[in-house]
């Protein structure tokens, strides 16, 4: 059975490691925050200048002072830290995020990623996710592995405009993981359940497949 | 010395049309709403604003946008206000879409004198265009220019007489280079305070970068997405 959307973020989470600073894009990358393992101490950045993102707040502790990059109220956790969005930036374009997961519409087998704009229909802006993609030292991709319509988002090339090039290096989706390597994307674990032939399917891009792939553990 | 002003009106005397204006604020937090309130007040037009968004649709940036008093609009994220996509789409309204890494550290450049620099955000994408593409450390790069405005326009938490400014929580973003690439940078606060009762270590933009102040009133401070947890 392909995961749903809290399937994938528990598959993300055990990207984690301790002592990690991560940076969660906007969605399914979000919700992995609630499924860092316990005794595990992971410091979420959130590029509008906040290191340590808390819980959502209670009805009581809104404060419209405090937002993450998504613009949802937020709170920070003892001992967070402010500051202004060039430092931020710094923290990214420096490579001292340990971890960057983020959405996208379309990842190539070479690595490049588009994420940020689908021409004549969606002109939102790149926000940060640019700046992430060509500074992170890594740089997971969550998505599904093919769109509402069924088509491919692990592809040969991609066809929208690239948010970054060459900078993937692993997919994480509901049917697999797969990383980037030359050649192909290279086929690592199985959703629970998910044969190799319908991963097979529903990737465009080559599939390079070596020996028994194991089944994810969640 | 005296840079304190009365209320927004008298902040934003000078601005003429086709001005250049950085604001300060992400989505709608930390946005000086006073000044922009004050603006679209004016007749004002051809205005040039540079900011990480557009505002929703009837607030923040959004009004100006609404009353046609922008000609063109730089950000880095534009999603949550449909009559700048609307604008956009039609040729109304020109658009630079922008890193925002990149545009932090072109305002952070700008407001320090550095020209230009080279940055890996934006290689192999649209955002390349005809810029001057370098190799550093077997890395592609992008040179970026400094940007700076006629006017910057700024919301603190707190202000002394003199300038020097605190921010509050997630409201410091932009506002902190902001406050330095204005040739007139006016910052607006909640709570102004006598020159010299501050805290000199908890100071974020010291007073140099600032020629007018003044203590807005009737802060809405609008929540784009208020999300809570139950317990």
């Amino acid at each position: 059975m392909a995961l749903d959307k809290h399937g994938i973020a528990k598959r993300i989470a055990r990207e984690l490691k301790d002592g990690f600073y991560v940076n969660l894009g906007i969605g399914i990358p979000t919700l992995t925050a609630n499924y860092i393992p316990e005794g595990m101490e992971v410091i979420l950045q959130s590029e509008n200048g906040l290191l340590g993102i808390g819980p959502f707040p209670t009805k009581d502790e809104i404060d419209p002072d405090l937002i993450n990059a998504g613009k949802q109220t937020i709170t920070a956790i003892p001992g967070a830290a402010f500051f202004d969005s060039s430092n931020s930036f710094g923290m990214i374009r420096g490579g001292h995020i340990d971890l960057t997961v983020l959405g996208a519409f379309e990842v190539s087998q070479e690595g490049d990623i588009a994420s940020w704009k689908i021409p004549g229909k969606l002109v939102k802006g790149m926000g940060g996710a640019m700046d992430l993609v060509a500074s992170a030292r890594n740089i997971i991709v969550a998505t599904t592995h093919t769109d509402k319509d069924g088509k491919s988002k692990l592809i040969k090339k991609c066809t929208l405009p690239l948010t970054g090039v060459k900078c993937v290096k692993r997919v994480i989706t509901d049917l697999a993981v797969v990383d980037i390597v030359p050649g192909g994307f290279k086929l690592v674990e199985r959703a629970p359940g998910v044969s190799v032939e319908e991963i097979k399917d529903a990737t465009e891009g080559i599939l390079i497949i070596e020996g028994d792939i194991p089944e994810m553990k969640i | 010395m005296n840079k304190v002003v009365k209320n927004a009106n008298e902040a934003i005397e000078g601005i003429r049309d086709n001005a250049t204006i950085m604001f300060g604020g992400f989505g709608l937090c930390g946005i000086p709403e006073n000044c922009l309130k004050a603006l679209a007040e004016t007749k004002i037009k051809g205005l040039t604003c540079i900011s990480n968004n557009a505002g929703i649709d009837d607030f923040g940036l959004g009004v100006l946008l609404r009353k046609h008093q922008m000609k063109k609009m730089i950000a880095s994220y534009v999603g949550e206000n449909k009559e700048f996509e609307r604008q956009l789409l039609s040729g109304e309204l020109e658009v630079e879409l922008i890193p925002q890494g990149t545009l932090a550290e072109r305002i952070r450049a700008g407001g320090a004198g550095i020209p230009a620099f080279f940055v890996p955000a934006g290689y192999g994408t649209e955002v390349q265009g005809d810029k001057e593409v370098r190799e550093f450390n077997g890395k592609m790069h992008l040179l970026e220019k400094g940007l700076t405005a006629d006017f910057a326009i700024v919301k603190a938490k707190t202000g002394d007489t003199h300038g020097n400014l605190i921010y509050n929580k997630t409201a410091y973003n932009f506002n902190g280079v902001i406050a330095t690439a204005g040739r007139i940078t006016i910052a607006e606060v909640e709570e102004l305070v006598p020159f010299g009762t501050l805290d000199p270590n908890h100071i974020h933009t010291p007073g140099i970068f600032v020629q007018r102040i003044f203590q807005g009133t009737n802060y809405e401070k609008r929540i784009e997405f208020a999300t809570t947890r139950d317990k």
